[in-house]
């Protein structure tokens, strides 16, 4: 056993060396060279201002914004210094709590609106940092945007589109609209 | 499932098993040393660690030996975890000044990381400073799996040597693993992961404004930095608004590509690849996905060509990739039918081209439903762990899929080595139980398989579902176990029984809710991990040296030929068999009652 001592410990400090500090200095070296923006977090610039990740949803609850995902984030829902989900069982009686009173606050945002909620709109993210909504939910929630931004439904519905990822390389994952930029879009015109 | 649906489960199958093929014929070769001429200036690197530490490469271990080396090796990783964990507030690249981790946390982790397991008591980006996610977890997802690897090299070596007491050198099989299989391709993955969006600085946390301030209520702290309590004892809230938002960062790329090639899953982040930062698009989420399962995929040609017969590596790969489908399937499926509980309330649940649909608390709107179920299958499966959607708010026959994964033993796919030498043990009782069926002698690769091969094998199955049941029993039991359930009903004792059946098997996925980074969870989970990984190695090696020492017989008209659909069969029935009377009754208690309530009450 102890014959084995010394090479255990050179082993382990040799390869320490090699994947805990060269491999991830030369990852960090390649991705600051090659993807600078990816690599620092996909921070989005606007007016000389940092105004989020385009990867991080934020919070909205104002109706004349698009509402992103519910987020099981603590205290304050996208804390994005402490990612979480709900973890709520599917019987769990906190969940049809809470997925009650999602639709609650989304009917009484818009009265008019009578269409079935779109699921993902009501339920928690696995994150609790989710950017993204389908574009169901996004064009469940266009007639309320539409009318508090004095906008056409025509509009907001081109404004979505654009802000529309489809399926990633045609095949994979979701369609998917991405709030943040999407409401910023809403904040910021762009000049005819 | 929609017709995409279908397209993604077979572009991630077809890719999967056409990569399994070169990639395994690449480390049969440099697993005897026949370096291909793009990793050959590696080979000064290799020699220098062997000259530093006194090891002459060319001398073989008895199995002892070679086990003792491993030990040792895995010993001392886990002190340098712990000690790092201990001591980082006084280490260097801690920018957010994370304090040190408590001792039980330690040494969980520490465990966990060592045995492979990587099971996350802890919250990654409130509690590790990026010097312990780089010099200690990250080190150990390489070593960790590396030594997986040799182990299941040296067993390869059992059944291939004739007549000898030498199984290889520890040394040589780890290095080799590190420097040639899991060092290339998690550079190259990691590059690729940031152009995807996955993170990779030494900055510190990032502040943005957020266009909606949010209000929201905290706990006031008092001058001494404890929260205030009112005469009632409930904590005082105040009114806060916050006009920033604070997005953690690090260098996560490097220690998500081997998170997952090293089936180690052990995230940077809290809630791991669900993380956007972590498995931002669903290309990151294929890459990482295929990540998962490609070296354990590779392992079966690479024992294949090892032993002289390709088709013996694809018959267990077939038998692994069968059962990963079949229960892939139902794991979608449950997933895409969703809670009946979403309908009563009068939701859209279809899936569309506009909507994923289903089950969708806990998952991300860019996965939806069919790569989150593909995943939880896939992470399960191999003795992975890492997660992109929570497990914990699956239906209850989706949350049964990945958690009988694991108490399968972690042999469908399993971990990188691990599963294959789990899954060679299955094959040891699949041909000794044909003995006794249709009276064949039992003998697997030209190996007589004796009265000690079984025993050894049988120890190696039997060790982890007792350390499962046992563990999960004392836990719903004594009070510190039961405080830390968090949902109601079945799904609380799902809960402790996943994460014994987790740690037991050295998987490290949970059901998120259970609080168990407690002295109490800490310490038993602890202690499950380090006998699955440890009993089951020893009992393993003890086999390779038997089997070296043995003659090869010649196939006789008695022979069990073990290539054929007929053997996979028989592979595929011994484990599912075992893995169902082992854990029906305990599976009864949790999601079936629990799915029979779904149906019930809704």
């Amino acid at each position: 056993m102890l014959k084995e001592l010394k090479p255990a410990f050179v082993m382990l400090l040799g390869l320490t060396v090699v994947t805990g500090v060269a491999y991830p200095l030369l990852v960090t070296g390649i991705a600051q060279g090659l993807f600078p923006n990816a690599a620092n977090g996909s921070l989005i610039e606007q007016d000389g201002k940092v105004v989020g990740s385009a990867l991080i949803g934020q919070q909205f609850t104002d109706p004349k914004y698009f509402w992103g995902r519910p987020s099981a984030t603590g205290p304050v829902p996208y804390n994005a210094a402490a990612s979480s989900g709900s973890n709520q069982g599917p019987l769990n009686p906190a969940l049809e709590d809470a997925v009650k009173g999602r639709i609650a606050a989304l009917k009484a945002a818009d009265p008019s609106q009578t269409a079935p909620i779109p699921v993902d709109l009501v339920t928690a993210s696995g994150s609790g940092l989710d950017p993204h909504i389908s574009p169901a939910a996004a064009a469940w929630q266009a007639p309320r945007v539409a009318r508090l931004r004095g906008l056409s439904e025509a509009e907001v519905t081109k404004l979505i589109a654009a802000h529309t990822q489809e399926r990633q390389l045609g095949v994979l994952g979701e369609p998917r609209v991405n709030v943040l930029p999407l409401n910023l879009a809403l904040d910021h015109p762009a000049k005819p | 499932m929609t017709g995409n649906g279908y397209l993604q489960i077979g572009l991630y199958l077809a890719a999967l098993l056409l990569l399994a093929w070169p990639l395994g014929l690449y480390m049969a070769r440099v697993y005897v040393g026949e370096l291909p001429v793009y990793v050959r200036w590696l080979r000064p690197l290799e020699n220098g660690l062997y000259r530093l530490s006194g090891i002459k490469s060319e001398e073989g271990m008895s199995w002892l030996r070679y086990a003792m080396a491993f030990l040792v090796f895995n010993l001392l990783g886990l002190l340098v975890v712990y000690a790092l964990q201990r001591l980082q507030l006084w280490l260097p690249l801690n920018p957010q000044g994370l304090g040190n981790v408590t001792p039980d946390s330690a040494f969980n982790t520490a465990i966990s990381f060592a045995t492979n397991t990587n099971w996350q008591g802890y919250s990654g980006e409130v509690t590790m400073s990026y010097l312990t996610q780089m010099a200690g977890l990250s080190v150990q997802n390489f070593v960790s799996a590396a030594s997986g690897m040799a182990v299941l090299v040296a067993v390869v070596r059992g059944f291939v040597q004739r007549e000898a007491d030498r199984i290889g050198n520890f040394w040589v099989d780890l290095t080799r693993s590190t420097l040639y299989v899991l060092l290339p391709l998690s550079l190259i993955l990691a590059v690729v992961l940031v152009s995807q969006g996955v993170v990779q600085t030494f900055a510190p946390s990032q502040t943005v404004e957020l266009s909606q301030p949010a209000q929201y209520e905290k706990a006031k702290l008092g001058a001494d930095g404890q929260a205030l309590q009112d005469a009632a004892g409930k904590p005082v809230m105040e009114a806060t608004l916050d006009t920033k938002q604070t997005i953690a960062v690090g260098p996560a790329a490097s220690q998500v590509a081997i998170k997952q090639l090293g089936t180690n899953g052990g995230g940077f982040f809290n809630v791991n690849s669900a993380h956007p930062l972590e498995n931002p698009t669903p290309l990151a989420n294929f890459l990482e996905m295929l990540a998962i399962l490609i070296i354990p995929a590779a392992l079966c040609i690479t024992f294949g060509k090892m032993v002289g017969d390709t088709r013996q590596g694809v018959a267990i790969l077939a038998a692994m990739t069968l059962v990963l489908v079949g229960l892939g399937a139902v794991c979608v499926g449950a997933e895409q039918a969703g809670n009946p509980l979403f309908d009563r309330l009068g939701l859209a649940t279809q899936a569309s081209e506009l909507s994923a649909g289903g089950n969708m608390e806990g998952k991300e709107a860019r996965f939806g439903i069919v790569n989150s179920a593909m995943w939880a299958t896939a992470t399960t499966a191999a003795s992975n762990g890492s997660v992109n959607a929570m497990h914990d708010s699956f239906t209850p026959m989706g949350g049964l899929v990945p958690m009988w994964l694991m108490q399968l033993g972690e042999v469908i796919f399993g971990g990188v080595g691990s599963g294959l030498y789990g899954m060679l043990m299955f094959a040891i009782v699949a041909v000794f139980v044909a003995g006794l069926m249709i009276g064949r002698t039992p003998e697997y690769l030209g190996k007589k398989i004796e009265a000690f091969e079984v025993k050894m094998a049988a120890v190696a199955i039997l060790v982890p579902p007792l350390v499962v049941l046992l563990g999960a029993a004392i836990a719903v039991v004594v009070a510190p176990g039961v405080a830390g359930i968090a949902n109601p009903g079945a799904h609380g004792f799902s809960e402790i029984l996943y994460a014994f059946s987790s740690a037991g098997n050295n998987n490290g996925s949970a059901f998120g809710g259970l609080s168990a980074n407690t002295p109490f969870y800490n310490g038993m989970l602890g202690l499950a991990m380090l006998m699955a990984r440890y009993w089951l190695v020893i009992a393993v090696l003890a086999i390779a040296g038997s089997l070296a020492a043995k003659k090869i017989i010649p196939a006789s008209a008695g022979t069990l030929p073990t290539h054929t659909p007929l053997f996979v069969l028989l592979l595929i029935g011994s484990v599912i068999v075992v893995g169902a009377l082992t854990f029906l009754p305990a599976l009864a208690l949790g999601p079936v009652v629990e799915q029979l309530q779904m149906l019930g009450v809704n």
